[in-house]
């Protein structure tokens, strides 16, 4: 059983305070999934989890571990699905998800899975077409397609269900229950209501500074 | 060394379907190398003086074309977060892509090389040091060029900006290079200047990967 949780953690962009104090905790088979208006750091805080984005202050823990000490273990154990779906529209989809694929330590699984991962999203039938004839829908099935077939537990998606037609979302929340049953957890940003049981809802509006000031002497402590 | 391989095949394949770009650079190297003849009149004594020079500075003028490219579109497509995120080190991830931009711009540019020696008339005693120098020398740029890609990741009019950046870190491979050439040419000895030119390589090699991979990750952040 792994757990996942953070403490205190304060988040500056471009000398604002974005949150501030936030903390989070969840374990295998849990789903959090981040609400809160535009621009309180949902977004942010999942680049945060994923290690993109340092925080100000506070820190991440992964089984009572601190993340950031040893950084290329953890992201071994993430998949991260952002704004971008990192298509090459001059690859086809075949060969976009086998170096997506390649570059984890199960390569030769995770390449063995890809095709039973696009039929998932019924896109088997697009494997050979340059990503550039893809439709954003389509995109982003290939890019959800990319952390089904090679295995980790931990999944961060900012706004998955972007472009997604009603179809694919029932999928996605299929996708995910399974990844939760097999002890897996999810972290997710969403503005559409996704049907997922037994969430944990964190409201990072809550933990924003709307106050200017606020910041300007948070960062004057130095933090 | 498979995901080293497989990152190099990857940008191998992009630069391959997406055209010209290498084509482009060589073809600039030739055209700009082709205008001296044309500005300084066509006298073979005067252009067997310059040629080594212009056309190890074309060499560098071209190779730095291409630089912009390097991490500018997987930075857009919100590749670069992926290969950030992805469990080998940065390091060896822009060590690959570097190695494929040399693939596809210095190694042409060396190719192509003896072809202007002969259109500038230069001494047939420099030839093999010409390729000797680009083949030593090009790698360094597109080792130094990285910093300044990744540098100006995000910024607009990146292009211009990478040549402000990185063109007087160029200099030293250029002194070295043109040096080497010209004591081949005068008939003195040439393995001083190898090894310094191989020396700013290997240097270059240490130490550049780790400065463009803290540049990426400052621009994915």
């Amino acid at each position: 059983m792994a757990t996942f949780a953070g403490r205190d953690l304060v988040c500056i962009r471009g000398e604002r305070l974005v949150f501030s104090k936030l903390n989070f905790a969840m374990e295998s088979g849990g789903c959090l999934t981040l609400i809160g208006h535009n621009g309180a750091g949902k977004s942010s805080l999942l680049r945060m989890m994923a290690g993109l984005l340092h925080a100000a202050s506070g820190d991440m823990l992964w089984d009572d571990q601190v993340v950031s000490d040893d950084m290329d273990e953890h992201r071994e154990r993430l998949h991260y699905v952002g704004h971008h779906d990192a298509i090459k529209p001059v690859l086809t989809v075949e060969e976009n998800l086998k170096f997506w694929a390649g570059l984890r330590s199960d390569a030769s699984e995770a390449q063995a899975n890809f095709k039973e991962a696009l039929d998932i999203f019924s896109i088997g039938h697009l494997i050979d077409v340059p990503g550039r004839f893809l439709s954003a829908g389509q995109k982003r099935r290939a890019n959800l397609a990319r952390i089904i077939a090679s295995k980790s537990p931990l999944w961060l998606l900012d706004e998955p269900t972007t472009a997604l037609d009603k179809e694919s979302i029932k999928k996605l929340e299929d996708v995910i229950e399974s990844h939760r049953a097999n002890g897996g957890m999810v972290v997710l940003s969403t503005h559409s209501d996704m049907n997922i049981k037994d969430q944990q809802i964190l409201n990072v509006s809550e933990f924003s500074a709307a106050r200017g000031h606020e910041s300007a002497s948070l960062l004057a402590e130095g933090i | 060394m498979g995901r080293f391989l497989s990152i190099v095949r990857r940008d191998l394949r992009l630069a391959l379907r997406q055209g010209s770009d290498s084509v482009m650079v060589v073809m600039f190297f030739v055209l700009t190398v082709v205008l001296f003849p044309f500005g300084i009149g066509p006298e073979g004594n005067i252009l067997a003086r310059v040629a080594s020079g212009v056309i190890f500075v074309a060499a560098l003028l071209a190779s730095m074309l291409s630089l912009e490219r390097l991490f500018q579109t997987d930075y857009e497509d919100g590749s670069l977060e992926l290969l950030t995120l992805s469990p080998m080190p940065l390091e060896i991830i822009v060590l690959a892509k570097i190695t494929a931009h040399w693939l596809t711009t210095g190694l042409p540019l060396m190719i192509a090389s003896p072809l202007l020696a002969v259109l500038m008339n230069m001494d047939g005693n420099g030839f093999a040091m010409l390729m000797l120098a680009l083949l030593l020398g090009t790698p360094a740029l597109s080792l130094i060029g990285a910093i300044g890609a990744a540098l100006v990741l995000g910024s607009r009019r990146g292009g211009v900006l990478i040549s402000l950046l990185v063109l007087p870190l160029f200099v030293p491979v250029l002194i070295f290079g043109v040096g080497l050439i010209e004591a081949a040419i005068g008939g003195f000895a040439v393995k001083s200047q190898i090894l310094i030119l191989s020396g700013i390589l290997f240097a270059c090699l240490a130490f550049c990967p780790f400065a463009a991979a803290a540049a990426v990750r400052q621009s994915v952040e």
